[in-house]
């Protein structure tokens, strides 16, 4: 693949220079994700080899205008490492005359992030009987970090994010009345902005969190970060969509809520109440589903990839979750 | 009269080829989206199987619920008109019911091995 070559020959250029490297091999793309580009390589030096992730924009310009930025994710990845997260090492955030686009490198981290191993592994049964825990106070430390270095994050009240949220669904002009019961529910009963907003990952979950024996090695995937109610990130992993299977595992397939909000409570995070983190969870569930539905407009008009028109099929996972969550 | 076999039995036999002989000669990406290709299939065929009665049913119960008739695209564009308003809620006689009923056929088709639609059939009360 000439794309192969060309991205290889631009990494050499910039492991030369700037990480004081010989050279790189062994490029292979990781992922094909929709806002990102993910690529593993080996950096060469000195008689060793470094495995080292490049994530970039799509073709290397690209820029998703609901993410954050490459440039900003390096920044809040390395702002988290500060404030005790686990994330991977950031190496290089790519420069204009790198010639590679927008994006950046950082160390390779070795363990898990499939959500389904996680969740029903053998090799992960006693992780998962303090990784609910352990997911609540890195979550804390994650609410811990200033907001104010990333004045570009969007920044959102509960009630500014259902009238998004309901825009973004009425726009897909196709009626999902369970969608129109969530919407009302979550009006009907919507906490008020929070006394202090808070940084929130936005995407913390199963599936997003590279895990070993020992538990959370890296929180991943920071491209949607906001500011909002803290609250948000601790319904988000309980939505049903990332428990794989383990209905009564409700924090992704591996832990209960209780153990969840402890580990959030004692290690800062604000007191826990249950019916606002329950909103939070009916949030996530039908954030899941608008983004799935989304899909479907992007399979007709843009790429019709068939795995786009499977996720825009999976809508209707979020319906039965929240009816059960609304109407059980 | 169109020829057999028929479409849902060559979905079906397309749908196993790719997940029994193309997936597994190939690796990575290919080999997923081989995968992801045989579900698309394997989706189609069901709602050609399931959705004809099931549509019926949703437009009979909807009909009722609304006291008023169209296709199936307007009286759910109605019905969700009136849940957004709340001049329809899960109070509302027949809602529940009518949403259950139309959520659990969408999954019959969608993805009939998730946990969330499994754990909902088990749950429910039988008829």
């Amino acid at each position: 693949m000439a794309d192969v070559k060309a991205l290889t020959a631009g990494l050499e250029g910039v492991v030369r220079r700037r990480l004081g490297a010989e050279g790189v091999g062994g490029l292979a793309r990781v992922s094909a994700g929709a806002t990102q580009e993910i690529w593993r390589f080996q950096m060469i030096g000195g008689g060793a080899e470094v495995p080292l992730i490049l994530r970039r924009a799509p073709g290397g310009e690209r820029v998703s205008p609901t993410a954050v930025g490459l440039e900003n994710e390096a920044a809040l990845i390395e702002a988290a490492a500060a404030a005790g997260v686990p994330v991977p090492p950031v190496r290089h955030v790519l420069q204009p005359d790198d010639g590679l686009g927008r994006g950046f490198i950082m160390g390779f981290v070795e363990g898990e992030t499939l959500g389904g191993r996680i969740a029903r592994g053998e090799a992960f049964a006693q992780t998962r009987t303090f990784l609910a825990r352990q997911c609540g106070e890195i979550l804390a430390r994650i609410h811990a970090m200033d907001p104010t270095p990333f004045p570009q994050l969007r920044r959102s009240s509960p009630a500014e994010l259902v009238a998004q949220y309901g825009e973004i669904y009425r726009a897909t002009a196709w009626p999902r009345p369970v969608f129109d019961l969530a919407l009302r529910w979550l009006s009907d009963r919507c906490p008020p902005p929070p006394a202090v907003p808070r940084l929130v990952h936005g995407d913390f979950r199963n599936g997003n969190l590279m895990v070993g024996p020992d538990g959370v090695r890296a929180v991943l995937d920071w491209e949607i970060a906001h500011v909002s109610d803290p609250m948000e990130d601790l319904g988000w992993i309980c939505v049903g969509s990332w428990r794989f299977g383990v209905d009564d595992k409700p924090v992704g397939g591996f832990g209960r809520r209780e153990d969840l909000w402890a580990g959030y409570e004692a290690a800062g995070g604000a007191p826990v109440r249950r019916e606002h983190a329950l909103w939070w969870e009916v949030f996530g569930s039908l954030r899941w589903g608008i983004m799935c539905s989304g899909m479907a407009g992007t399979f007709r008009t843009v790429d019709p990839n068939v795995e786009r028109a499977v996720i825009a099929r999976r809508a209707s996972e979020t319906e039965i979750d929240l009816m059960r969550l609304l109407a059980a | 009269m169109q020829d057999e076999p028929k479409p849902d039995e060559i979905l079906a036999a397309v749908a196993r080829f790719l997940r029994e002989v193309a997936a597994p000669a190939t690796t990575g990406h290919l080999s997923f989206n081989l995968k992801v290709a045989a579900n698309a299939l394997e989706m189609s065929r069901r709602q050609l199987e399931l959705d004809p009665p099931a549509a019926e049913a949703e437009a009979a119960r909807l009909r009722e619920l609304l006291g008023q008739d169209g296709d199936l695209a307007q009286l759910n564009a109605e019905l969700s008109l009136r849940l957004a308003a709340g001049a329809l809620d899960l109070a509302t006689p027949g809602v529940a019911e009518h949403l259950w009923a139309t959520t659990l056929a969408k999954l019959a088709v969608d993805q009939p091995t998730y946990w969330g639609y499994r754990a909902a059939l088990a749950e429910l009360p039988q008829e």
